[in-house]
């Protein structure tokens, strides 16, 4: 499989990087400032891309790549890759579900728990010496805060199943009703954020979901409410939800995701009822790890013509 | 101002504050509607020395030590109601010896200290607190997303130390993310599923994670010394919710320094509010200053708590959350 070219759209994984370059012919497409050149020049030989959710395969790329066989994500959602395109042209596209579903949701609760305890902020004070002078403020208590999911798949039921060990009711909104679960359905986002005292971002990014997060749930779930986004940035109305945290019409955030990532809007940084992080939720050693092994799994069986360990398209 | 009594009945129930000049008494005023306080901090209050001798029933504030010289100054003194979760600020072997019955929180405080050491792991173990430092700072968009990884929580083997209110709640809560759970106590708890470790030792060897949630006795000062840290190894993570003289502190930042453990949560330390500097460069600590049970509800639940307390005493009733000498 050497003379196979496999095309990184970013760097993600040092494992995978150093994995791919034994088993393929690895073109690291960050190192090439001149894409087109690049393109012009290696195209033909492309048979695979490996994206993440930073970057993956858009109309463009697949275009550019003729001989392009397989996009295999090193990311649960496919939001950077043109899905479409990929069925037309009879593209293979897998992903790495399950996996990094403990991870984020996780990575949601330990966000709950940092926002509503200002665990983050209690550090800060801490560390500036700021204890000796006087104590640090009360603190929200967490258990029994009712907790509202936004898409109750795999990710969406680990987060419900850790929050209720901390006694919280749990509500949700979805396409449709999940008829294996108790927990209380909305069929509006406005009237999920209305009746939860914190509100999860967990579904998939879509044309449907863009934005699902707008003025009007922010300014339902209100003053004391808090939002934890570990889904995909464009789930919310950033702008909105920033002017919401500064006018303090919304309680906190917990936000793993943004629009434009890597930049993180200034204005929340002297916030302290925020908590921001660099889009971690599947980043443990562990789960990158296995990440990793899928990506190369999928490919592998691909170009050995073997079944797809998890398909998509 | 409302008396539940009359004026002199109110004047008869008298009530000694007993509390360290910077803990703060936010129950105050509404306590002065239904009792006489004695303050020692009232220099206004002339008939402070002749009363002191007859008071029966103590206020104790937070953690404010009540020692052998203070029972001495009020030796009329029947009950003492605490408004702490842990005791060891009391001279137990004395209150014994005098009769004096003495209350604690209870399980006011026992929802939120586990939440916060479930707090306290997450961040540890995901770097948050690292992470949106990171952010912060705005090395983001410079430094790119091969940001240091952090550590899966689910699979960890979480050793707690202490199964009363508080590890319980600990050990119900870290199931939920895959967590197995071990523990150690002065004795095996009936009817709990976990494994038991009779001694600390083994228990850290067997162990990713240890929980502090234990009362701080003579037996637990420095329960976790250097052999422990050193069972407990490189990776091994420290979360101490209890009381910080029950880590030997100056071991710890050691092992910390040299990378000899893997991190470590703490909302409590030995010299509060002092909090060793070398720590504060480290990414794999997460320093928080003593307030994992400070939430408006749990200090409803404890003014609910010792308020009945208070009435239960002058009314003869069975006082909540007492302390049963053994």
């Amino acid at each position: 499989m050497e003379s196979i070219g496999v095309l990184m759209a970013c760097p993600m994984s040092s494992y995978l990087e150093q994995e791919l370059d034994k088993r393929f012919k690895l073109f690291r497409f960050w190192n090439f400032s001149q894409k087109n050149e690049f393109l012009n020049q290696n195209a033909d030989s492309i048979r695979a891309v490996v994206g993440n959710a930073f970057a993956g395969a858009d109309a463009e790329l697949i275009d550019s790549l003729p001989k392009l066989e397989i996009v295999s994500s090193f990311s649960v959602g496919l939001d950077k890759i043109d899905l479409n395109k990929c069925k037309e042209k009879g593209i293979r596209v897998t992903n790495t579900p399950d996996v990094l579903t403990e991870d984020v949701a996780d990575l949601a609760v330990g966000l709950m728990l940092a926002v509503l305890r200002r665990i983050c902020e209690c550090d800060r004070y801490v560390r500036k010496g700021l204890w000796k002078s006087g104590d640090f403020k009360l603190t929200s208590k967490f258990s029994g805060k009712s907790v509202g999911i936004i898409g109750l798949g795999r990710i969406g039921l680990a987060i419900a199943n850790r929050a209720e060990a901390f006694g919280c009711p749990i509500s949700y909104h979805a396409r449709s009703q999940k008829p294996n679960t108790n927990y209380k359905y909305y069929p509006s986002v406005v009237e999920l954020a209305s009746n939860c005292q914190i509100l999860v971002v967990a579904c998939a990014l879509t044309p449907e979901t863009r934005h699902i997060v707008n003025r009007e749930v922010i300014e339902a779930l209100g003053s004391k409410g808090v939002l934890i986004n570990i889904g995909r940035g464009p789930h919310v109305d950033e702008k909105e939800l920033v002017s919401a945290l500064v006018e303090g019409r919304l309680g906190g955030a917990g936000l793993d995701v943004f629009e434009n990532e890597p930049e993180v809007p200034e204005q929340l940084f002297g916030l302290e009822n925020v908590v921001l992080l660099p889009h971690v939720g599947s980043g443990t050693v562990e789960t990158r790890k296995a990440m990793a092994d899928l990506v190369l799994g999928n490919l592998e069986a691909h170009f050995l013509n073997k079944p797809l360990l998890t398909p998509v398209v | 101002m409302s008396f539940s009594g009359s004026p002199e009945t109110t004047n008869q129930r008298l009530l000694l504050l007993h509390r360290l000049p910077r803990f703060k008494t936010m129950f105050l005023s509404k306590l002065r509607t239904s009792y006489r306080i004695l303050d020692p901090f009232d220099e206004s209050d002339p008939s402070f020395l002749h009363l002191s001798s007859s008071v029966r029933l103590m206020l104790c504030v937070g953690p404010s030590p009540v020692t052998s010289e203070t029972l001495n100054t009020y030796p009329s003194l029947e009950c003492i109601v605490g408004t702490s979760a842990g005791f060891d600020h009391f001279d137990l072997a004395e209150c014994r010896r005098r009769n004096i019955r003495v209350t604690t929180a209870g399980d006011s405080f026992s929802d939120d200290a586990a939440d916060y050491a479930v707090g306290l792991l997450i961040d540890v173990l995901r770097g948050i607190s690292a992470a949106d430092r990171f952010v912060r700072a705005g090395s983001w968009p410079v430094i790119g997303e091969l940001s240091p990884l952090g550590y899966k929580v689910g699979g960890k083997r979480v050793g707690i130390v202490g199964l009363g209110s508080i590890g319980t709640r600990v050990s119900k809560r870290l199931e939920a993310f895959g967590c197995s759970i071990a523990y150690t106590s002065r004795r095996m708890k009936p009817n709990v599923p976990f494994p038991f470790h009779s001694n600390i030792h083994d228990l850290a060897t067997n162990s990713d994670v240890l929980i502090l949630c234990c009362a701080l006795t003579e037996e637990t000062h420095h329960i976790i010394d250097k052999e422990v840290l050193t069972a407990l190894g490189k990776e091994g993570i420290v979360i101490n919710v209890g009381r910080g003289a029950l880590v030997d502190e100056k071991e710890l930042v050691e092992f910390l320094k040299r990378g000899e453990i893997g991190g470590a949560g703490l909302d409590v330390y030995e010299n509060e509010p002092h909090v060793p500097e070398e720590l504060f460069g480290l990414d794999n600590v997460v320093l928080s200053p003593h307030l994992a049970v400070l939430t408006p509800e749990s200090m409803e639940a404890l003014e609910e708590l010792f308020t009945y307390n208070l009435e239960a005493f002058f009314s003869n009733k069975p006082l909540r959350a007492q302390i049963e000498y053994e």
